[in-house]
């Protein structure tokens, strides 16, 4: 038997080391093309040192990022029960689609007869997103689902200016996204909170009382980021209505009810949809998505401009809202986005997106009652597609935060859930499976869960020293702070 | 096409797990007149082979830039995007990641964005950048909200040489707040120093300008920084990451915010997006700065890492009292400017900037000695000129169109004083003789 060691020997960290700090000088991958016209100089517009950037060649390039997507987990990784964020499945035809060369290679203002696939694309999709939503209008513009937001919220601002009563609150859930509140300081109105009731639900005596005529709107996630559907929706949105006020919904959670009700019949006026969460689009590592919002026909008249028409004759065309509130970023849309999303419904046709929710909202009661017996469920009833636990107990028994657990499930390979948010919830621990999951899945989940709850109660300490297995452990944020390292400069580089 | 891996079996014992019958009894919560009593009338599903060549369909009902040579630009350019910036934005534990909360398992995206930062702050000579906003318009517009904060002061003072969609989302992103803007007009495609001096007070937050401007020249920054500061107003300059590669980067002038459209780095026009928001500044002003940042650290076994960090400005924690509501970027397009300018290098980029350059001024001169077109402007432009055509330009643009070429932008669509201009952009991808055969078919006109 041989002498040497069998342990794995040491390997180079995946991640660390810079892209700045690979190649050699003399490394290069793309050359610009030859040049076939006669050199110009831009004279004293010229750039006097040259910016330093990396010196590779593309198998380093192929090798580094190759390196960095191994220190990385996405949805085809593994199990990313990341709640209110929609964590499914990617299906790789969207992705296909939206490089073809007659989708991404066009110009946004070509004319129109040179693009109207695109714009029927476009104009299929608002259709469909309208008759999801149940409200008749669309645009497809906002980039993001904060960006539907702050788009619906003007266009509701219009429309009350128009309406010669210009208006000063807007009304907010305790239990809200960052975002809500966030976005309605942006658009210039006082923020007021809605405390929940027991059940979780928006507290109707409550929201009567802080309802008057200088409310614009209420801004409501329904089903909730508590992952109930609100029984008193009908109520609510009649209570806003009766003050001329409007209903918007942040539609982070439609994924729970396609197909089963819709935003519009449910009373509101305006919903952001977060293509990037529902319709399956991917999230990039943080983005792009797009956040198209659709509106009822009162609404309609301000939306940004342009959206796709149609023409007498059966052309499709950009036209621009009558009383538009005007642009609210370049060009049409995040179109590529939009065509992932168009070929998703168009996969799924409307039982198929109806399916999607029932299945979502299964899989999360079904784990919602596994789990129930060890970790305390926030609110324990019947819930939508994503639930709260709370590790409020196992805090003040054993010690262990939530961090601690969300840190442990990454020794076990999965993404932890949503952790401390919503913020009404002690140590909360927000769990959306989405429907892409299989049952397997979702035990061998559960059975983790499980006993990290059993390893909390015999070992604390294993978990406030979790996780042990991943690419780099517990980073230090406060120095992050403290000493703020936000680029690389060349002199720290070697070979630069 | 369904994509849900849970049997009926499974769903059955579900069910009875949850202590339900039926699947219907899960959506008891939902009043009785909100439901949806029929089924959602959205079109036939499809398999994976009819859907395909229903898109290819639609696709190819397009005129793209593999089908036709393309002078059109205008925030959006065909740029040549090197393999190896889809192969890496194709992994799917890039594309299928979410925003790296969990920095543990999100090092290669933390990692690639600390490295994006870095590119964008040696181009545009700026201390710090962030993770990236949606594009162009809404990064401009965040820096005129930004330097409301920093200042605070409530006005901002436009040129009119900036792009017109990237005025109009400034407008409609302070309509509602209490930042008011003046706009300036342009004069001769460039800024209006002297009518800009005339409007700024000691009430103004920020001069915003770029350069290139819309109209494809460059501006001379310095006395314009001049003229900012000596109001302690901050300069914003909005710029094109390509030219950079032979520009002199606004840093250098003064500069206090640098944002620009960052498509040509590594994305395709996509029919104008996703794009990409660049945004740099000072390091002095990052609290104020709106979006996310990455910064490099060392986890508790003293290894080096990256987090996201001083998230104390964002929607998260501060809700309301953030600097931005965004909350997702565009981290992938983010991700693909990365590659491609390690992909170009210094020595590429100041190359396919030049080539693009070259070509623009062989291409202007052209055009001119036709006698269809004739010069506007006088300042010096990168890669994108307007000229005024000499005849009804819709009529040229379908008679070229039918020749195989996109022939600029009708710089009339956006406003009437600019009625007749044609913007040009020419990148590195296209050659002489292209050029050569465009000229050919103007002068045929």
């Amino acid at each position: 038997m041989s002498t040497h060691d069998r342990t794995e020997p040491t390997r180079e960290p995946l991640t660390g080391t810079l892209i700045f700090e690979r190649g050699a000088a003399e490394s290069r991958c793309v050359e610009a093309p030859p040049l076939d016209v006669p050199v110009v100089s831009l004279g004293g517009y010229a750039r006097a040192a040259a910016p330093a950037l990396a010196h590779v060649t593309e198998v380093d390039i192929a090798r580094h990022y190759e390196r960095l997507a191994s220190a990385n987990f996405g949805v085809d990784s593994g199990f990313y029960p990341l709640g209110s964020c929609t964590m499914k499945y990617n299906p790789k035809i969207d992705e296909w689609a939206c490089r073809l060369p007659g989708f991404a290679g066009i110009h946004p203002y070509q004319a129109e007869e040179t693009v109207q696939g695109a714009l029927e694309l476009m104009w299929g999709l608002q259709e469909s997103l309208a008759e999801v939503a149940g409200l008749p209008a669309v645009t497809l513009q906002p980039a993001a689902g904060a960006h539907g937001e702050l788009t619906g919220l003007l266009t509701i601002r219009a429309y009350h200016t128009a309406q010669g009563d210009p208006r000063k609150r807007v009304l907010v859930p305790d239990s809200a996204h960052g975002t809500n509140p966030a976005t309605v300081a942006m658009c210039g109105y006082e923020v007021v909170q809605v405390p929940s009731d027991e059940r979780g639900g928006v507290d109707l005596d409550a929201l009567r009382g802080l309802l008057d005529t200088d409310v614009a709107a209420l801004m409501l996630t329904n089903p909730n980021t508590l992952g109930l559907f609100d029984e008193n929706i009908l109520a609510i949105t009649a209570a806003v209505h009766e003050v001329g006020a409007l209903a918007y919904c942040d539609g982070a959670n439609l994924n729970a009810i396609l197909g089963k009700t819709r935003p519009g019949d449910m009373g509101f006026d305006a919903l952001h949809i977060n293509l990037h969460k529902t319709f399956a689009t991917p999230h990039g590592g943080g983005g792009p998505g797009a956040g198209p919002v659709a509106v009822t026909g009162a609404l309609a008249p301000f939306l940004p401009g342009p959206v796709v028409g149609m023409t007498d004759d059966g052309r499709y065309t950009l036209v621009t809202p009558a009383r538009s509130i005007g642009r609210v970023r370049s060009f049409l849309g995040n179109f590529g986005v939009l065509v992932r999303a168009y070929t998703y419904i168009r996969a799924l046709g409307g039982q198929g997106v109806t399916e999607v929710a029932e299945q979502a909202v299964l899989s999360a009661n079904y784990l919602r009652v596994r789990l129930g017996d060890a970790w305390p469920v926030a609110y324990d009833r019947v819930c939508m597609h994503e639930f709260v636990l709370s590790g409020g107990t196992m805090r003040k028994e054993h010690g262990v935060r939530t961090l601690d657990v969300a840190k442990r499930l990454l020794d076990y390979g999965y993404h932890p859930p949503t952790i401390y948010f919503p913020l009404i919830v002690d140590e909360a621990m927000m769990i959306e499976p989405t429907e892409t999951e299989s049952k397997a899945t979702l035990d061998r989940f559960a059975d983790v869960l499980l006993a990290i709850a059993a390893e909390a109660a015999e070992d604390p300490d294993l978990l406030h020293g979790a996780p042990y297995t991943t690419p780099v452990r517990r980073l230090d944020e406060a120095a992050a702070v403290k000493e703020p390292d936000l680029a690389w400069r060349p002199q720290e580089g070697a070979g630069v | 096409m369904r994509f849900i891996p849970v049997t009926c079996e499974d769903q059955v014992e579900m069910l009875r797990t949850v202590g339900l019958s039926d699947v219907d009894e899960l959506f008891a919560d939902v009043p009785e007149a909100a439901r949806l009593a029929r089924p959602l009338a959205l079109p036939e599903p499809m398999g994976e082979v009819e859907l395909a060549a229903h898109l290819k369909e639609l696709a190819r009902s397009n005129a793209g830039a593999d089908d036709v040579a393309s002078f059109l630009g205008g925030g959006c350019y065909d740029h040549y995007v090197p393999a190896i910036v889809d192969a890496v934005v194709s992994k799917p534990a890039f594309f299928t990641a979410y925003t790296p909360y969990q920095p543990e398992v999100s090092q290669g995206t933390l990692q690639a964005v600390y490295e994006y930062q870095s590119m964008i702050c040696q181009l545009t000579g700026m201390e710090v950048s962030n993770a990236s906003m949606y594009d162009g318009a809404t990064a401009f517009a965040e820096a005129a909200l930004m330097a409301a904060r920093v200042t605070r002061r409530g006005r901002v003072v436009v040129s009119g040489a900036v792009h017109p969609e990237w005025r109009s989302t400034l407008a409609t992103y302070v309509e509602a707040g209490t930042v008011t803007v003046t706009e300036v007009a342009a004069a001769g495609g460039v800024s209006d120093i002297a009518a800009l001096a005339a409007s700024v007070g000691d009430d103004v937050a920020a001069i915003m300008v770029a350069s290139p401007t819309f109209y494809g020249r460059l501006e001379d920054l310095a006395p314009l920084a001049e003229l900012a500061h000596g109001a302690g107003a901050l300069l914003v300059v909005g710029t094109n990451p390509i030219l950079l590669g032979v520009m002199e980067p606004p840093a250098t002038f003064g500069a206090d915010i640098v944002v620009a459209e960052g498509q040509p780095l590594g994305s395709p026009m996509s029919f104008g997006g996703p794009g990409l928001g660049v945004f740099a500044c000072r390091q002095a002003h990052i609290r104020q700065m709106p979006g996310r940042v990455a910064g490099r650290t060392t986890d508790v076994d003293g290894r080096t890492g990256f987090v996201l960090t001083f998230s104390t400005r964002e929607q998260h924690i501060r809700r309301e009292k953030a600097t931005s509501n965004i909350c997702s970027n565009h981290a992938l397009n983010a991700l693909a400017a990365g590659v491609y300018l390690s992909a170009v290098g210094a020595e590429g980029l100041a190359g396919i900037a030049g080539a693009c350059v070259a070509k623009a001024q062989y291409l202007e001169q052209a055009l001119v000695a036709t006698g269809r077109f004739e010069r506007v402007h006088a300042a010096p432009f990168g890669y994108e000129f307007a000229l005024r055509y000499r005849g009804d330009v819709a009529e040229m643009q379908r008679a070229l169109l039918d020749a195989g070429f996109l022939a600029g932008l009708d710089l009339g669509r956006f406003s009437a004083d600019d009625a007749g201009l044609v913007l040009f952009a020419v990148t590195e991808k296209r050659t002489r003789a292209e050029l050569d055969r465009f000229v050919e078919e103007v002068g045929a006109l």
